[in-house]
């Protein structure tokens, strides 16, 4: 019984890696049948799983001899990826009533990559690290090629698996060069060792950073990004681009702070780095964009870059900021994929940007709220996004960091002028015909993140302070 | 201790060439074989340095089951492999730098670190291997990765759990129309289900 | 760790011997072998005909499912070796821990067995 108890803090973990084996379970003997049902399950599962983290005390707690940490940090990030994963399943639903992709397992595998987003999240060593990206990598490297009858969706399926195994390489050639240099894989002792690891220390830090970048897709290894979010099937792409992207983050903040303090400046450099090439590039590869997937492939590249920036600045304002950049950021995805996976005509999907044309006119409420949506991806003031960014540059230059503020901002007005010129298709470009209408699950999402970013300016205390509580549990 | 460095220098020699033979050899067949001498000579590296275990698991698990699955893709996918391999010359500069890279950061390592190791590495790993001859490879892990990291363990064995799912879900495709023997249905067929007696009147047929 | 290598001389002596034979046959024919080449030799014999077709032709995809499978099996037998010679040792919680592991692997079982993916039609 005590050993039971003991195992509390694991508790969501357990939920959802159980959950999901019933699941298994339920559906091998149920068949086709148990797909729809299941969506709602797992549905339940996560709702549930979310529920026993928001019961999870603030302070810090260490399992297994410290590989597996649940503290503020933990906790606000592991919402964050239920939270995405929620509202996948949720806009699923059309996606696997095609009879070809009635299959129960999606759940169960989007239920298996949270649980590996949480052993990310709360990884206290470097191998609780890998277990973590590789359970989660390999759910979503599935679930990319899920339409696997599809062309475009088993190459996605490839290129990401390939290119996943290469950056999992790369993360564990890093790590072994730092558990050789410093004798340990606990972020504690490595954080006590650090000083002293040399050079050796820092390469093993760039390969692991290396590894890292190629999760969060940023600059200079975001090259499978935009092929792999243009064939997945939609739902896949929102997630792709919400809940694994949290995980990612969490974990690069928490390497960063927990293992690696003592070479602060070493790393900052290469995350500078990183924040203004995925920025620029984020801003201008996406002007030519014709395929909207392809575009938000693109414009989360440059997002990742902007979170990046509170990570740059290294200290707790920063990490804040990335809190709160990446909670604004998985709401304003969420619902702008919303809005792309109900761009269907005669149940077929559309993809290209010029199927908006005249949105406006055939569909007024969903315009202005992808509208809304597009302002706040571009960080027009007074939407969510323009806080988002306000806090990660208000970080950086109290950090002293005013090229990377003022580059930052560069970036965004170049980036602003592609979602503008959605809106402009929106509501000045003749009008194409309508689209079928929206389900009630997709509307719903619509509209839950739509307020969110219209409404965040009035009321930003309760997430701004729940960012900083978490921020400061990694000091 | 010299035997043992001119094995290492034997194994490490041998493998590292036959990496490179596995990309360039012009028949995937023969990179596979090779990729299976690269492997051997793995687990020889690792017999060196005192994980046996590791050292058997390689070839069972990379050259008993692995090279195998990689010879049935390599007979599964058919493709024209020369035509492939034409644009080698394109990636060599990208391909180059990468390896001059990677080898420039081995020799920095090497001139620098000296001592690979930093000074308080060797004390700060906090749970040494038990000396050899108390217990064997075998068991000096048994005896903490049940327990000591029943964690991973776990991990690992969803993440194979994952690996199986994903298996079936992408490539497990049934025929359709195939008749298959089912004996619960076999013995539960009575003469009711299996026969039906008709009066048929003379010269009418049914 | 000098003892543990010892232990491996018979095998060193047993693949030196095997690679000095197997280079050995391999090497002699073309130093001794008589040889007289000719393309007739290489032709198909009297009224067989030539080869159609790639002698590589396209496997069913099922052999990679059994293959993957087998795979995922063998690893976690792996597992149970260093467990099986720790048995004595390990206590009721590494028991438990390998029956957990166990559990799981028979979880992905069961679905495999019910999808039929260990059926060949």
């Amino acid at each position: 019984m005590n050993e039971a108890s003991a195992l509390y803090p694991a508790l969501p973990e357990l939920i959802l890696a159980g959950g999901a084996m019933v699941l298994l379970m339920i559906g091998a003997f149920g068949g086709e049948r148990a797909t729809s049902p299941m969506l709602s399950y797992a549905i339940a599962l996560l709702v549930v799983a979310g529920l026993a983290i928001a019961a999870m005390p603030d302070e810090r707690v260490a399992l297994f001899n410290g590989s597996f940490v649940v503290d503020g940090f933990a906790k606000f990030l592991k919402i964050l990826a239920v939270l995405g994963s929620i509202g996948t399943l949720w806009m699923s639903g059309d996606f696997l009533a095609d009879p070809d992709r009635r299959k129960f397992e999606y759940s169960v595998l989007i239920l298996l990559a949270t649980a590996g987003m949480f052993v990310l999240i709360s990884a206290g060593d470097l191998i609780a690290l890998y277990l973590g990206f590789e359970l989660m990598s390999l759910s979503l490297y599935v679930v990319a090629a899920f339409d696997r009858d599809n062309v475009q969706s088993t190459e996605a399926g490839l290129k990401y698996f390939v290119l996943g195994a290469l950056s999992s390489g790369m993360l564990l050639y890093g790590a072994s060069l730092i558990y050789g240099f410093t004798g340990t894989v606990k972020f504690a002792g490595i954080a006590q060792e650090a000083a002293n690891g040399g050079i050796g220390l820092i390469i093993g830090l760039v390969l692991l950073f290396a590894g890292l970048c190629f999760k969060v897709s940023a600059v200079p290894f975001h090259m499978w990004t935009p092929d792999v979010y243009q064939g997945a099937p939609t739902p896949i792409t929102a997630f792709f681009a919400s809940a694994p992207k949290v995980a990612a983050i969490a974990a690069f903040v928490r390497v960063s702070f927990s293992a690696f303090p003592a070479i602060a400046a070493q790393w900052q450099q290469i995350i500078i780095f990183v924040a203004i090439a995925s920025m620029a590039l984020g801003a201008f590869a996406a002007i030519g964009q014709r395929n909207i997937k392809r575009l938000m492939a693109y414009s989360s590249i440059g997002h990742m870059g902007y979170a990046l920036i509170g990570l740059a600045a290294a200290t707790g304002e920063g990490v804040q900021g990335v809190l709160v950049y990446m909670a604004i950021y998985v709401a304003m995805t969420l619902g702008t994929f919303a809005c792309i996976v109900s761009m269907r005509r005669n149940d077929k999907p559309f993809e290209e940007i010029t199927d908006l044309s005249g949105l406006a006119r055939t569909n007024p409420a969903q315009a202005f709220v992808l509208s809304m949506l597009l302002f706040s991806l571009a960080g027009i003031p007074p939407l969510a996004g323009f806080f988002a960014k306000f806090y990660v540059f208000l970080a950086a230059v109290k950090a002293g960091l005013f090229t990377l503020a003022v580059l930052g901002v560069l970036a965004s007005v170049v980036g602003a002028y592609y979602y503008l010129l959605i809106v402009k298709i929106m509501y000045f470009d003749e009008p194409a015909p309508a689209f079928d209408p929206m389900g009630n699950a997709l509307r719903s999402i619509v509209a839950v993140t739509g307020l969110f970013v219209i409404l965040f300016f009035a009321y930003p205390g309760p997430l701004v302070e729940a960012a900083a509580v978490a921020a400061k549990s990694l000091f | 201790m010299t035997v043992a460095a001119l094995f290492f220098y034997v194994f490490a020699s041998i493998c590292v060439a036959s990496a490179v033979m596995v990309i360039a050899s012009r028949n995937p067949v023969h990179s596979v074989l090779f990729l299976i001498l690269a492997f051997v000579n793995a687990a020889g590296l690792f017999v060196l340095m005192g994980a046996e275990f590791l050292a058997m698991i390689l070839v069972i698990v990379y050259v008993g089951a692995v090279a195998v699955l990689f010879l049935f893709v390599v007979m599964m996918l058919d493709v024209d492999f020369t035509a492939l391999r034409q644009g080698f010359l394109n990636y060599l500069p990208v391909g180059g730098l990468v390896g001059v890279v990677f080898f420039g950061e081995l020799v920095a390592m090497l001139m620098v670190g000296a001592g690979a190791l930093a000074p308080g590495a060797a004390k700060a790993i906090t749970d040494p291997i038990p000396p050899l001859a108390d217990v064997t490879n075998t068991e000096a892990l048994g005896l903490v990765l049940y327990t000591r990291y029943a964690y991973y363990f776990q991990a690992a064995g969803v993440v194979l759990l994952v690996a199986m799912i994903g298996a079936i879900v992408l490539t497990l495709r049934h025929k359709p129309h195939v008749k298959r023997q089912n004996i619960a249905d076999q013995v539960a067929r009575t003469k009711a289900t299996a026969i039906k007696i008709r009066r048929v009147k003379p010269g009418q047929g049914i | 760790m000098n003892a543990l290598l010892q232990e491996y001389l018979p095998l060193v002596i047993f693949t030196g011997i095997s690679l000095a034979m197997g280079l050995a046959l391999l090497v002699a024919p073309f130093i001794v072998a008589y040889r007289q080449p000719d393309p007739e030799k290489l032709s198909a014999y009297e009224c067989g005909f030539n080869a159609f077709d790639d002698a590589r032709m396209k496997f069913d995809v099922r052999f990679y499912l059994v293959a993957i499978i087998f795979i995922i099996f063998d690893l976690e037998v792996a597992f149970l070796f260093p467990w099986a010679i720790t048995f004595g040792q390990l206590g009721v919680f590494g028991f438990w821990s390998m029956m957990v592991f166990l559990a799981v692997l028979t979880v992905g079982f069961i679905y495999e067995w019910k999808k039929g993916a260990l059926e060949w039609d």
